[in-house]
C-alpha cells in the first residue's frame, strides 16, 4: 500500500509506484503482490511511505533506488529490509506534553479557564481572553427572562454545597415584591483543608465580577456584596484592584456599557466565623448583626439582606455563569450528568502526591481523582478514605471510589458535595479520630443558638474522645447514632444539620475501628495515644542513637551501636522517634 | 478614563493580543511567575525579583515577565511558564531563586528547555 496523499505526491510516491511495478514485473511477482494506492497516512514528513501488508511492515522515505533492492530482498527471499524500515526516534522527549500528565489531562477547564494565563490585576488580560463579552451580549441583546431561561436549561446548581439550582433562585427573586433587590457573592470558604474559592479571586477576579453583573442584570439589582473572609488578604486585594479597574472603566456603576442598566459591589470582610458561610448568618453579618442563623421557612429569594429580596451564591457558582451565558445552555448541559451540569473544583489535599486546585466534569469516579490526575498517595501506601464536602462532609472508603461525583451520589453514599473539598486518608489515618477532628472544629464554630447543635456536638465529640482515650463502652456506637439524628433533625441550619455526618460515616464504613477501640482497646492505624505503645524492634535497631537524641521526654535508653530500648513510664508518645528511625525499627502495637 | 461601550471589548481585546498571544506582538519570551497565596508561601515572591534582576542585569527588552494566579498543581509550587515566541509554553516547578536564574539562561537566552525543572509542555484544555 503506497500512500498517495498530498504529501507523499509531492515527495514522488508514483515515481515509487513505477518502480516497484517494474521490478515485480522482472521478478514475475505480479500476481501475488498488489499494489494499492491509497489516501493520507497522516505521517506525511516521513513520506513517501509505503505499508506492506498482512505483516504491516512500514517503510518511509523511500526513494526510486531503493527500490530494485526492496523488491528482491522483501518480496522475492521474504526479508524485510531492516535500514528502510521506519524506526521511532530512540530519545523520547525528556519533558512530557501536558495532554499526557495524569494531573494536567484529566481537567476541564470552565471556572478556572483563564487560571495561570492571566495578570489578574489588569483587566485588559481578562477582555483579552473574551472576557465581559458575556456580559455584554446579556445586557445588549438578551432580556432579562431570557439569562434567566438560558441559566434554567443550562442546569447549574449552586456550588456552595447544597445544589440548589441557580435559575429558580434568580426568578423567585425577580418575580419577589420589594425594592432593591441584592446580590451577594459568598466567599466565606471556611472548611478546613479548602481553597478553591480564594484561588478563583486571587487567579481571576474579574470571572466572578462578570458573573455577579449578569446575574444582577437578570434579576433586576442594583447593588451587590461579596462577603469575603478577612484571612484572604490577596483575594480581597486583587478583588479590590479588579473592581476599581471595572469602575474606571465603565463595567460597574451607572449605566454600564452605555445601557440604562447599573450595579456596583461592595466588599465585606468576615471575622473568620465557620457558621458565616450559612446564608442567612452570613446575611445578619453584612448588615452588622452577630452572625447567627435564623428561621428560613421566609426564603432569602423573599426576604434577605435588610429583608430584601436577596440571591446568594458561592464564588463558583457565579465564575460559571459568563461562559454559559457566551456559549449557550446545550453546551454546559453537554458536561456533566443527568441531574449534575457542568464543572466543579475541587481543593485535593492529604495523602496525596499531587495536591492542587483541580476543575472536572461532574461525573468524574473518585478513583480518577485520587490515582489519575492525584497520581496516588504519598509513599504509595493503601488508601483508606475520602473525606468530601469539608468538615461536614463524609468519609468515603474504596469501595465508594468508583461512584460518579455528582450532588445525588455523593449524598447517597453519606457524604456530600458541600464546597469541593476532598481530603485523602490512608492506612495510618485513625477514623476514629478523623470523626473526633472534625466534631472538635464543628463543636468551637456553632454558633450556640440552638440546642441541638450547641449541646449535640459537644456530646458526641466526648463520646468520641472517650473512645480515642480507650474509655468507650458497649452501646457508644448506638448512643453516637441517636445523638447524630437528634442533632440532624433538630438544629436550625446546614452546620448543625451535617455536623453528625463525619460521625456517621465513618460508623458506616469503619465499624470495625470502632470496635477495635472500644471492645479489644486497640487502635488499629497507631494513632490514638491511650491505645498504643512504642517499642524498637531489636532485629532492626542498628544502635544510631537518633531517636534517643530526639525523644524529649529521654525515654529512649542505649549505647552506640547497641540495642535501643523505650522506657514506657517515661515515653509520652509523640512519635518523633517513629518519624526519625530510618530503618523503621520503631514500631506502634 | 474613559467609559466603555460594548464595541470597544473587541479593541481592547485586539490592543492585547501582543501581550496575551506571543506571536501578534514585539515580545519574544514571556515569563509567568505564578502568584496565588499557595505561590506566594512558597517562595514564588523570591522567584519574581530574582528573575526581575536577571533580566535588567541582561537588558532584555523583548523579554516579558508577568503574574498570574494560581497553576493548580499547588503541591510543586513555586511554578513559572516559560512561552517563547512561535513555542509551546513549558511549565516549570519547585523553583528558587537560582533555578529561575538557570531557566532564563538556558530556556530564554539559550533556547533550551531545563528538562530537570520542567513538569510540562503545552497548555491545558480550556472548555
Amino acid at each position: 500500500m503506497v500512500c498517495a496523499g498530498t504529501g507523499c505526491v509531492s515527495a514522488k510516491c508514483f515515481k515509487i509506484k513505477e518502480a516497484l511495478e517494474r521490478e515485480l514485473k522482472k521478478h514475475d511477482l505480479c500476481e501475488e503482490v498488489q499494489i494499492v494506492m491509497t489516501g493520507c497516512n497522516g505521517f506525511c514528513a516521513q513520506g513517501p511511505i509505503m505499508v506492506v501488508q498482512p505483516e504491516g511492515i512500514f517503510y518511509n522515505m523511500l526513494k526510486e533506488e531503493d527500490i530494485p533492492h526492496l523488491v528482491a530482498e522483501h518480496f522475492l527471499k521474504g526479508r524485510p529490509v531492516k535500514k528502510l524500515m521506519f524506526t521511532p526516534p530512540q530519545e523520547k522527549a525528556p519533558v512530557p506534553l501536558m495532554k499526557d500528565i495524569g494531573f494536567f489531562s484529566k481537567q476541564s477547564l470552565l471556572i478556572l479557564r483563564n487560571r495561570g494565563l492571566i495578570d489578574p490585576e489588569n483587566i485588559d488580560e481578562y477582555i483579552a481572553r473574551n472576557g465581559y463579552a458575556a456580559f455584554s451580549k446579556a445586557v445588549t441583546s438578551m432580556a432579562p427572562d431570557e439569562v434567566i431561561a438560558e441559566i434554567r436549561n443550562s442546569g447549574l446548581r449552586g456550588r456552595g454545597g447544597a445544589g440548589f439550582p441557580t435559575a429558580k433562585k434568580w426568578e423567585h427573586c425577580r418575580h419577589a415584591p420589594g425594592e432593591p433587590k441584592y446580590i451577594i457573592c459568598n466567599a466565606d470558604e471556611g472548611d478546613p483543608g479548602c481553597f478553591q474559592d480564594r484561588s478563583i479571586l486571587e487567579g481571576d477576579p474579574h470571572s466572578v465580577i462578570e458573573g455577579m453583573l449578569i446575574g444582577a442584570y437578570a434579576i433586576g439589582s442594583r447593588h451587590g456584596y461579596i462577603y469575603v473572609r478577612n484571612e484572604y488578604p490577596l483575594a480581597i486585594k486583587r478583588f479590590s484592584t479588579a473592581l476599581s479597574q471595572a469602575r474606571q472603566y465603565g463595567l460597574l456603576g451607572d449605566d454600564v456599557l452605555g445601557t440604562k442598566f447599573s450595579f456596583d459591589i461592595s466588599i465585606s470582610r468576615g471575622a473568620g466565623a465557620f457558621v458565616c458561610g450559612e446564608s442567612s448568618a452570613l446575611m445578619a453579618s453584612i448588615e452588622g448583626k452577630i452572625g447567627e442563623p435564623r428561621y428560613k421557612h421566609i426564603h432569602a429569594t423573599e426576604k434577605g439582606l435588610w429583608d430584601k429580596p436577596t440571591v446568594l451564591n458561592n464564588v463558583k457558582t457565579w465564575a460559571s455563569v459568563p461562559s454559559i451565558i457566551r456559549h449557550g445552555a446545550e453546551w454546559f448541559a453537554k458536561i456533566g450528568t443527568e441531574t449534575s451540569k457542568g464543572t466543579m473544583v475541587f481543593s485535593l489535599v492529604g495523602k496525596i502526591k499531587n495536591t492542587g486546585l483541580i476543575e472536572v466534569p461532574m461525573g468524574i469516579s473518585l478513583r480518577e481523582i485520587i490515582y489519575d490526575i492525584g497520581e496516588g498517595l504519598i509513599g504509595d501506601r493503601k488508601f483508606k478514605a475520602v473525606q468530601t464536602g469539608g468538615p461536614s462532609g463524609g468519609c468515603l472508603p474504596e469501595s465508594c471510589l468508583d461512584l460518579p461525583v455528582d450532588y445525588e451520589s455523593l449524598t447517597e453514599a453519606g457524604s456530600m458535595m458541600g464546597s469541593g473539598g476532598m481530603i485523602v486518608l490512608d492506612e495510618d489515618n485513625c477514623m476514629v479520630d478523623v470523626a473526633r477532628y472534625f466534631l472538635d472544629f464543628l463543636k468551637g464554630e456553632s454558633c450556640g443558638k440552638c440546642t441541638a447543635c450547641r449541646d449535640g456536638i459537644e456530646a458526641m465529640y466526648e463520646c468520641l474522645n472517650d473512645i480515642c482515650e480507650g474509655k468507650g463502652k458497649e452501646k457508644d456506637i448506638e448512643m453516637l447514632e441517636e445523638l447524630a439524628g437528634a442533632v440532624k433533625d433538630a438544629s436550625l441550619c446546614g452546620l448543625g444539620a451535617s455536623a453528625p455526618n463525619p460521625v456517621l460515616s465513618t460508623i458506616r464504613y469503619f465499624r470495625d475501628e470502632y470496635d477495635a477501640h472500644i471492645r479489644d482497646k486497640k487502635c488499629p492505624a497507631g494513632v490514638c495515644k491511650a491505645l498504643i505503645q512504642y517499642s524498637i524492634d531489636a532485629e532492626k535497631c542498628t544502635g544510631c542513637t537518633l531517636c534517643a537524641k530526639k525523644c524529649p521526654s529521654e525515654a529512649i535508653t542505649g549505647e552506640r551501636k547497641a540495642k535501643h530500648a523505650i522506657d514506657l513510664e517515661k515515653c509520652i508518645k509523640c512519635g518523633v522517634c517513629r518519624e526519625v528511625c530510618k530503618f523503621k525499627a520503631v514500631v506502634v502495637n | 478614563m474613559q467609559k466603555l461601550k460594548p464595541e470597544d471589548l473587541g479593541k481592547i481585546s485586539e490592543r492585547m493580543k501582543g501581550v496575551v498571544n506571543l506571536r501578534d506582538g514585539a515580545y519574544c519570551a514571556k515569563i509567568t511567575v505564578h502568584m496565588g497565596t499557595c505561590g506566594i508561601a512558597a517562595g514564588a515572591r523570591k522567584v519574581m525579583t530574582a528573575l526581575l534582576a536577571v533580566v535588567a542585569e541582561k537588558g532584555n527588552k523583548d523579554v516579558l515577565v508577568t503574574t498570574s494566579g494560581c497553576a493548580g498543581l499547588c503541591g510543586r509550587e513555586p511554578m513559572a511558564t516559560v512561552e517563547l515566541r512561535g513555542e509551546a509554553p513549558v511549565k516549570y516547578g519547585n523553583l528558587d531563586e537560582a533555578k529561575i536564574k538557570e531557566i532564563f539562561d538556558q530556556h530564554v537566552l539559550g533556547k533550551k528547555i531545563v528538562t530537570e525543572y520542567a513538569i510540562g509542555i503545552g497548555s491545558e484544555r480550556v472548555s
